[in-house]
């Protein structure tokens, strides 16, 4: 016959008997593991291709913006120790008009080289082709503005550059990894659709913007070794007579920061949120095979009997568990490796990738295998164990009948309120407290995992709703292309249908304490602003005292800095001052790191009295478009943001970047959480189908045969509730955390709505399984059911 | 366990004093009050007594799936009681066949392959087909056990017992699930073995009429030997009635 020994025959056809068990238990396995090489996966592959990317099209190590440096300075630039390549370029802001939109769009105008690629910052031509050196009116445009506005090669548009409007023909279309991301001046997250990057020919745009035979933007390449601090210091020196505003590293780059935050929440997400799945998954796999195995004490007692050995008895045994695992485990491992090259697909397209470079974390298959092995020896040494005390005589016998002598004391009382099944419900679980408390404790963790993925559901929400409606309570953002005179404000709140107007000042700052720094922004409000507002932790309006500054509770963390500490601000534009300021609260901010500071103590401390660089609105609905039209044409006006459009980017960039992953991970939970429900009562099916058959024999109904095993899932579940809400508390509190970055914080959601929600997902799974147990307990053969030893 | 070529001649089993006490103090159970009993080699040994009169739990020891309180039992000249779990393992899987009142087939194999579980790891196995020809099942080798009748699958535990050629074969009521006629046929084959194959058979009963068919029977009560009665004619299985 075949070379298979026996009792490999044995576990081959045992595995088919328990298939369904076994494939329940092998599918959570294997999306614990799934996820795991899918997240890892995905996050590899994000950060080799940016690697990638930025190595290909040779991506500046620094930036150096200046108000105008003539050319020469570029030697004087390459001259410092540590630097191997410069580019100066033109950089210049823009509006652009699109037919049917009252509001302009903004853009960031960028030099071309006059000959060949650029040697810094090379752009990836998508469609179309460069426009013609000796045409001052041929650009490229950012493919993601193109797509997202329906543009391309061939069409036309109109911009204002530097106050002159000017018509282009749109020639390519490119991208860049200068502009993975691209947000607009003064706004926290990206819109392909708000915000453009035009190309064209440098000697046109150094005409529009007055820089021929200049300079305003610096782009340098490190030599490999070299010190960036010391390197930026010695730019700024170069630069500050010319009107230098401060040379950064790529790290404060705008668009290598968000994808920067991107792949670090999901590496976070990678680290923590897997292992989660992959514990509740190892813990079912281990609750299972003990129950598995203590249904085969007899047939582990026969074995031994013929003379199999503790360890060849264990060794199968064990085949049995690890072939479950590491079924799942490679089930996952493959799923994970197709989730994560479709889902690399899907980041590709989002963060606009030209090229991928697919890359598995090898030492995710590692831990997924170690864990799902681990789990499942784990789960059959304990009960083996236990089995092989027995001398393989008591393992021979059929099991004495459970004792339930000690637990009649409450027996009068049952008697009046309970009728016979009633009885061996509770018996049964008051005689074996431990394997009811194992089914409920695995309930529990599935439970766990759904409330803690739809508290992070519910997070997403909240982020928005109180950034948008607490914090945020205005309609429009105006931002101005400098700072003016608060004269402006007075214009805007004289506009009809201008209901309220609030005033901000924004100061580019580097923020440093101790070791820590963030560059960002202080923004300068009014004491008691009303529009925009910080919150404290209960999100109650904070007022801005006339001396110190408000940091948010992410910004706080980022430089360590508690109220008391005193930071240094180094302000990067007018006459750059450096100023010692002291932290005197910290703001709950869901959005971004912003700081916070009394806007006439900040213009004061400018020696900058009356400054404001924008100005928030709230606007009459019915007169909005005459509004924007009105503020477009004022002068030195940027742009104007609608909050409905930010909190629409907000969202969109939630729900497609690493975000997304949350509604991925749902589902996985959803899928756990049923699965561990359905194999408990598998589970418990299994180990009663001889009792349920006899009293079915001795005259039960069908109903109230499927009472005692369904009301035994019932009580089971019943008690896994609490304990799923306790320790989904845990789950949400890992979850939110997994999904907060510097962008956006994701605050800890635990509340009935989550929890109603897994316990009702719970319940669910708990009919559902229990109909499923019952279809098959209705149909079993009651003859062979008593004669078949399990 | 390598057992000398001398020792065939010394007894099967010898015991003395042997007591097995279940439980403690007031709930203690004495299974086995003090036995001494000698079986030789090559005889067809019946034990009887009611239930809970110790027979089981003498094969149970015997059988090295057990272990005594007091007292030693040798089996030709090895002490069991003082063997440890691994040499009993060695024991029972070379010189032992089981035969169980329910069987105890492998639900998920078929006939052959539970002959086959033995002869795997026995030393010197029969030919898994021969042993079910010779229980007169080599038709039937690839049925389940649920394909098969309560004395076909009890024929076959018999044929997984003898597959080994052990030097010792222990029965535990293997007719006690069965039909007369079942029952006869299986006793026969008991028989067979014993005469043909020369091995030492131990079978515990509560039918006394299956004693007819014995060299030896040994009366159990109380957990001690009322009586041992050795048959000067012996009947043939066929020819038994209960």
């Amino acid at each position: 016959m075949s070379t298979l020994s026996p009792l490999d025959r044995k576990l081959l056809r045992d595995l088919w008997r328990i298939k369904g068990q076994a494939t329940a238990i092998g599918v959570v396995i294997a999306l614990g593991v799934l996820m795991l090489v899918m997240m890892t996966g995905l996050v590899n592959t994000l950060e080799e291709t940016r690697q990638a990317y930025y190595d290909r099209y040779r991506l500046a190590d620094a930036f150096a913006p200046v108000a105008r440096a003539p050319d020469r300075m570029l030697e004087r630039l390459e001259d410092i120790p540590g630097v191997a390549v410069v580019v100066g370029r033109v950089t210049g802001a823009a509006l652009i008009d699109l037919p049917g939109e009252v509001i302009p769009v903004r853009a960031q105008a960028v030099s071309l080289p006059a000959h060949g690629p650029a040697r810094l910052n090379d752009i990836y031509l998508a469609e179309g082709r460069l426009p013609d050196p000796d045409r001052a009116d041929e650009i490229l445009l950012l493919k993601g503005f193109a797509d997202a506005r329906a543009l391309s090669p061939g069409d036309t548009l109109s911009a204002t550059m530097n106050g002159a409007r000017r018509s282009f023909r749109v020639m390519g279309l490119a991208q860049s990894p200068e502009f993975l991301y691209t947000t607009a001046p003064g706004e926290i997250v990206p819109d392909d659709a708000r915000f453009a990057v035009i190309w064209m020919n440098h000697d046109a745009l150094a005409a529009a913007y007055d820089m021929r035979g200049a300079f305003n933007e610096a782009l340098i390449g490190l030599e490999r070794g070299a010190s960036e601090p010391a390197v930026l210091d010695a730019i700024d020196r170069v630069l500050e007579p010319v009107g230098g505003l401060g040379a950064y590293g790529l790290v404060d780059q705008a668009s290598n920061f968000f994808i920067t935050e991107e792949i670090k929440g999901g590496r976070k997400n990678a680290v923590a949120v897997p292992p989660l799945f992959l514990g509740v998954s190892a813990f079912l796999l281990y609750i299972v095979i003990q129950r598995i195995v203590q249904a085969e004490r007899e047939q582990i007692g026969l074995l031994k009997a013929f003379g199999y050995s503790n360890w060849e008895v264990s060794s199968h045994y064990l085949k049995l568990m690890l072939a479950i695992a590491i079924g799942g485990a490679i089930i996952g491992s493959l799923g994970g490796i197709a989730a994560g090259r479709a889902m690399a697909g899907v980041y590709q397209d989002y963060y606009k990738f030209p090229f991928l470079v697919f890359q598995l974390d090898p030492r995710s298959f590692v831990t997924g295998f170690l864990i799902s092995v681990l789990a499942a020896s784990a789960g059959g040494f304990g009960v083996l164990r236990q089995v092989f005390r027995l001398t393989p005589a008591v393992a021979m016998r059929p099991p004495a009948p459970a004792d339930y002598s000690r637990t009649t004391s409450a027996d009068g009382l049952w008697k009046r309120l309970l009728d016979q099944p009633g009885r061996m419900v509770l018996r049964r679980i008051q005689r074996q407290p431990g394997r009811m408390a194992g089914g409920a404790l695995g309930i529990a963790t599935g439970m766990a995992l759904s409330v803690g993925m739809i508290g992070v559901q519910s997070g997403f929400g909240t982020t928005l709703d109180l950034t948008f409606t607490v914090l945020d309570r205005s309609d429009a953002q105006v931002t101005f292309t400098e700072a003016k005179s608060d004269k402006v404000i007075y214009e805007l709140g004289r506009l009809p249908g201008v209901l309220q107007v609030e005033p901000v000042r924004y100061v580019p700052v580097l923020l440093r304490h101790g070791f820590h720094s963030h560059r960002g922004a202080i923004n300068g409000l009014l004491a008691s602003p009303e529009l925009n507002r910080a919150l404290d932790d209960q999100q109650r309006a904070l007022t801005l005292p006339d001396e110190g500054i408000v940091l948010s509770t992410t910004l706080a963390r980022v430089l360590q800095a508690e109220v008391g500490d005193t930071i240094t601000a180094e302000v990067r534009e007018g006459r750059r001052p450096v100023l010692q300021i002291p932290v005197v609260a910290v703001a709950d901010s869901l959005l971004g790191s912003p700081a916070y500071m009394n806007m006439r103590a900040l213009n004061r401390t400018l020696k900058e009295p009356d400054r404001v660089s924008g100005a928030f609105l709230r606007i009459d609905s019915a007169a909005q478009a005459t509004v924007f039209e009105t503020i477009k044409d004022m002068p030195g006006v940027a742009g104007i943001a609608l909050k409905a459009d930010m909190r629409a980017s907000i969202q969109r960039m939630m729900d497609s970047g690493m975000g997304m992953m949350r509604f991925i991970m749902l589902g996985i939970a959803g899928i756990v959480t049923f699965g561990i429900v359905y194999n408990s009562a598998r589970i418990a099916y299994a180990e009663r189908l001889r009792d349920l058959a006899s009293l079915r024999v001795i005259g039960f109904s069908r109903g109230e045969t499927a009472f005692v095993l369904l009301g035994e899932l019932g009580l089971v579940t019943l008690a896994a509730l609490p304990l799923g809400a306790v320790m989904g508390y845990g789950m949400a509190a890992a979850v939110s955390a997994a999904f907060s970055t510097e962008v956006y914080s994701i605050p800890l959601m635990f509340d009935a709505h989550s929890v109603g929600s897994a316990a009702l997902a719970v319940l669910i799974a708990s009919v559902i399984s229990g109909w499923l147990v019952k279809r098959d307990l209705d149909r079993i053969e009651l003859v062979s059911a008593l004669k078949t030893r399990e | 366990m390598a057992i000398s070529p001398t020792a065939v001649s010394l007894p099967c089993f010898r015991t003395a004093g042997l007591t097995k006490t279940y439980g403690e103090g007031e709930a203690a159970v004495h299974a086995l009050r003090g036995v001494d009993l000698v079986v030789p080699s090559g005889e067809l040994v019946v034990l009887l007594g009611a239930s809970g009169s110790g027979k089981s739990t003498l094969l149970n020891i015997l059988g090295g799936l057990d272990s005594a309180s007091t007292g030693t039992a040798h089996f030709r000249d090895r002490e069991l009681t003082a063997m440890s779990g691994n040499e009993l393992t060695r024991y029972r899987r070379d010189h032992v066949g089981f035969v169980f009142q329910f069987y105890n087939l492998m639900p998920s194999l078929t006939a052959e392959e539970n002959v086959e579980l033995v002869t795997e790891i026995a030393s010197h196995p029969m030919d898994p087909g021969a042993a079910l020809d010779l229980v007169g099942l080599g038709e039937r080798r690839h049925h389940f056990p649920a394909q098969l009748s309560g004395g076909e699958q009890q024929r076959v535990a018999i044929a997984r017992a003898v597959a080994k050629q052990p030097d010792v074969m222990f029965c535990d009521e293997p007719t006690g699930a069965l039909d007369s006629t079942t029952g006869r046929a299986v006793l026969k084959v008991l028989q067979d073995v014993n005469e043909t194959l020369g091995t030492t058979v131990l079978m515990v009963t509560h039918a006394a009429s299956t004693a007819a068919m014995a060299h030896r029977v040994i009366r159990f009560a109380d957990g001690t030997i009322r009586d041992v009665e050795v048959n000067e004619t012996r009947r043939s299985a066929e020819e038994i009635v209960w």
